[in-house]
């Protein structure tokens, strides 16, 4: 902001010695208060810089990134791509990022899937359902995420069997207190050409309901592309199915020794990580859907009920999307808390990147470095998430008028 | 007697609107309130069994596993422990009245009647106090080392004093984020960035493992202070984001106002702009105290014993092993006292602030 008026003469402006006057027009303060803020920083990053080269000296520690090519020589307890302790730091790094993204990514949908429901159901006309999800929501806002991992985690590991006197619901599926373990279909070509096929008929979708509204702007005739489109899709991926030749081998998990091997499994540590990441961040987001639908005018309900549509139309057509707009910045908020909060997987011995970093800080010594990767990959994920959330926001925001 | 046979018929009939009001409006609802009544009675019964009549209330770990409910004996033999840590046994009643004038203080600061200018000097005073009496080797008191104190108490001292340090630091990188000083703004901007996109345990780790590199040879700073540091450097970044929505409220003509007074830029802001962004984001930020009450909790990752480490602790002990529910439960029914009633202060408050705002 400039200033609007000129400053007022001041009676005894003249008598000041050159320099002062110079100090009290604003722009030349301006310029001294950065000089001095900068050059302290500078001095400061300085005096830190030297006293780090200074210990890092008398400790013997190599500064540097060469430790990522050395063997990490530990054991990590899952992985999604393969690894093994005669694997380098950087794949073990690698393997951590891999995990982290894995359960944010699982924990943001199944955190808005439920806080989405809950933040509904606050808002229900039915006063049982509202005490209850108010209640939800007071209890696991209110006490710390770290408790409630701890918690779940001590509560699976005590409250599941053992693998050898595992649960066994139905078919090849095991539950114990190591994880949960189930069959999957062996690996085979043709699910490749499932995935392409799935592809292309999602292409197909597009364009079907790219020709739908044009007809129907042209013509004014709708034409139900979401059904057209799911049923072309399905059949085309059955067809995929059927020429690749219909494998039906399957990969199931067998006892051996103290533990299941083979088919797919998620640990002990994953789930409770889920779990309290996603009951704990879902609150929050049930109280932004809740803040987001009630900021939409009432006027909006009572004429989509006077239009005859039925509830749940007017909550998905009419009300969301206007909600929306309020609702995508704050949940872009808890998508980054809930990455950022993933962080302490460390505490359920879920191998993220926090845990493998700390490990190799443990080993190698080279704790500037693994904190410095660690920190830069969080701020990237941080940023892709919000780029990501602002581009569909500002997509949503289009349809103002 | 018939005016009371008519007042509890038209009570009867209003009952009776209300349940078909809210439980029972329509064929979904009355399923709803089934579906729900069904679960209260499971989970509720189950709940109630637990808690309180299948409970065991003696401290005797044979007697708890017999017994089919919660052991609250496990609470009744380590409360001491949960709460207050290692701190000598026969100096804990020095915690506690600590704690205690700690949440008197936090009370009455939080009373509108009492955001006056004196409170900062009883602030300074009181915290003074409160030093003494945990640390001791004053007025008679045994001095008590700080790496002995634990639980709740410093808990509530990281929490705290958290804020207020996070407080005047958050106010100044909020308003370097909006300085016309190119460099300031930079600074500020890439501080609260920074801060903001990396998780507080890296912050803690960063002031555990790194920062003891950063000192010169033989300078040491305590653990709890480097702790305590990160904590006010993040809280602080969050709360400059929130005092930066209140400075973006405050219309035009107030900024242009101040200076159309002649006022300085400090001037204008301590007059004028600040105070009136503060009493727009006084909700925020106490929820971002809250959330700062929660996350002092993971100051057990990098080793020091507060009140979720110490329940931890209380578990570890074989023969209370089965027993860590009960422990969960009562440390979690603490946070939730704590965090629940700050929320309702916060909500309150805000209807509060609204009522001013109308008229």
């Amino acid at each position: 902001m400039s200033r609007l008026t000129p400053p007022l003469p001041r009676s005894d402006a003249n008598k000041r010695p050159w320099f002062l006057q110079l100090f009290y027009e604003e722009k030349t303060r301006a310029i001294i208060y950065q000089i001095l803020v900068t050059g302290a920083l500078i001095l400061l990053g300085w005096y830190l810089v030297s006293n780090t080269l200074d210990n890092l000296a008398r400790q013997n520690i190599a500064t540097g990134y060469g430790f990522l090519s050395l063997e990490a020589s530990f054991g990590i307890s899952e992985s999604m791509i393969a690894y093994s302790p005669a694997d380098t730091y950087g794949r073990a790094l690698m393997v951590g990022i891999l995990n982290t993204i894995k359960v944010s990514i699982v924990g943001i949908l199944l955190a808005t899937l439920i806080g989405t429901l809950v933040g509904i159901a606050r808002l229900s006309p039915n006063w049982l359902l509202r005490q209850f999800s108010g209640a939800y929501i007071n209890t696991f806002r209110n006490v710390p995420l770290l408790l409630q991992l701890f918690f779940w985690y001590a509560l699976i590991n005590t409250s599941l069997p053992k693998p050898r006197q595992a649960l066994n619901p139905f078919g090849d599926t095991f539950i114990t207190n190591r994880g949960i373990y189930t069959a999957i279909p062996e690996y085979h070509v043709a699910y490749w050409w499932m995935l392409a096929a799935a592809l292309l008929g999602m292409l197909g979708w597009w364009l079907l309901r790219r020709w739908a509204i044009r007809r129907q702007q042209a013509t004014g005739q709708p034409f139900h592309h979401g059904i057209a489109g799911f049923c072309l899709t399905l059949l085309a991926v059955i067809a995929a199915y059927l020429l690749a030749g219909a494998p039906s081998a399957m990969d199931a998990p067998v006892l051996q020794g103290f533990n299941f091997k083979g088919g797919w499994n998620i640990s002990t540590e994953f789930t409770a990580l889920l779990l309290g990441l996603t009951i704990y961040t879902s609150t929050y987001i049930a109280e932004i859907v809740r803040s987001g639908i009630e900021s939409v005018p009432k006027g909006q309900w009572e004429a989509s009920n006077a239009l005859g549509l039925r509830p749940g139309q007017i909550l998905r057509e009419i009300i969301l999307p206007q909600a929306l707009r309020v609702i995508i910045p704050p949940l872009t908020n808890q998508f980054l808390n809930l990455t950022k909060n993933s962080s302490l997987a460390v505490a359920v011995g879920y191998p993220d990147l926090v845990s493998i970093s700390n490990t190799t800080m443990n080993q190698t010594g080279q704790a500037i470095e693994a904190i410095a990767i660690f920190m830069t990959i969080y701020l990237s994920l941080s940023l892709g998430i919000s780029l990501f959330m602002n581009w569909y926001n500002n997509r949503m925001a289009l349809v103002e008028r | 007697m018939s005016d009371s046979g008519a007042t509890q018929r038209t009570l009867a009939s209003r009952s009776q609107r209300w349940l078909k009001q809210n439980l029972f409006s329509s064929p979904l609802n009355s399923l709803i309130t089934l579906v729900c009544l069904y679960l209260l009675y499971k989970v509720g019964g189950a709940a109630l069994n637990w808690v309180l009549l299948e409970a065991t209330w003696i401290a005797d770990p044979q007697a708890c596993k017999a017994g089919a409910g919660a052991c609250w004996g496990f609470i009744a033999e380590k409360h001491r422990y949960i709460l207050f840590g290692t701190y000598p046994y026969d100096e804990q009643w020095r915690p506690l009245v600590a704690m205690l004038g700690f949440i008197a203080l936090i009370c009455a600061s939080l009373h509108k009647s009492c955001w006056k200018i004196w409170l900062l000097p009883l602030w300074i005073v009181s915290l003074g106090l409160l030093g003494s009496l945990m640390w001791g080797g004053v007025f008679g008191l045994t001095y008590v080392e700080n790496s002995l104190w634990g639980g709740l108490p410093l808990t509530l001292l990281l929490a705290v004093i958290g804020t207020i340090c996070a407080f005047p630091l958050g106010i100044f990188l909020a308003l370097g984020r909006r300085s016309h000083m190119p460099m300031v703004r930079v600074i500020c901007i890439g501080f609260i960035e920074l801060v903001r996109g990396v998780p507080l345990i890296s912050v803690l780790f960063m002031a555990s493992v790194m920062f003891p590199l950063f000192l010169p040879e033989g300078v040491t700073i305590d653990k709890l202070l480097r702790a305590q540091v990160g904590i006010i450097l993040f809280t602080a970044a969050y709360l400059a984001e929130v005092f930066r929505g209140g400075l973006q409220a405050i219309p035009k003509g107030q900024y242009e106002a101040a200076e159309g007074l002649a006022l300085s830029y400090w001037q204008s802001m301590r007059k004028i702009i600040l105070p009136q962004a503060l009493r727009l984001v006084i909700p925020p930020t106490v929820n971002s105290f809250i959330s700062m009450f929660k996350d002092t909790s993971l100051v057990i990752i990098i080793g020091l014993f507060d009140l979720l480490a110490t329940t931890k602790g209380a578990i570890k002990d074989p023969q209370w092993r089965a027993f860590y529910v009960e422990g969960y439960v009562f440390t979690a029914a603490l946070f939730f006292i704590f965090c629940y009633s700050m929320a309702r202060y916060s909500q309150y408050l805000e209807k509060d602030l609204k009522k001013g705002y109308s008229h």
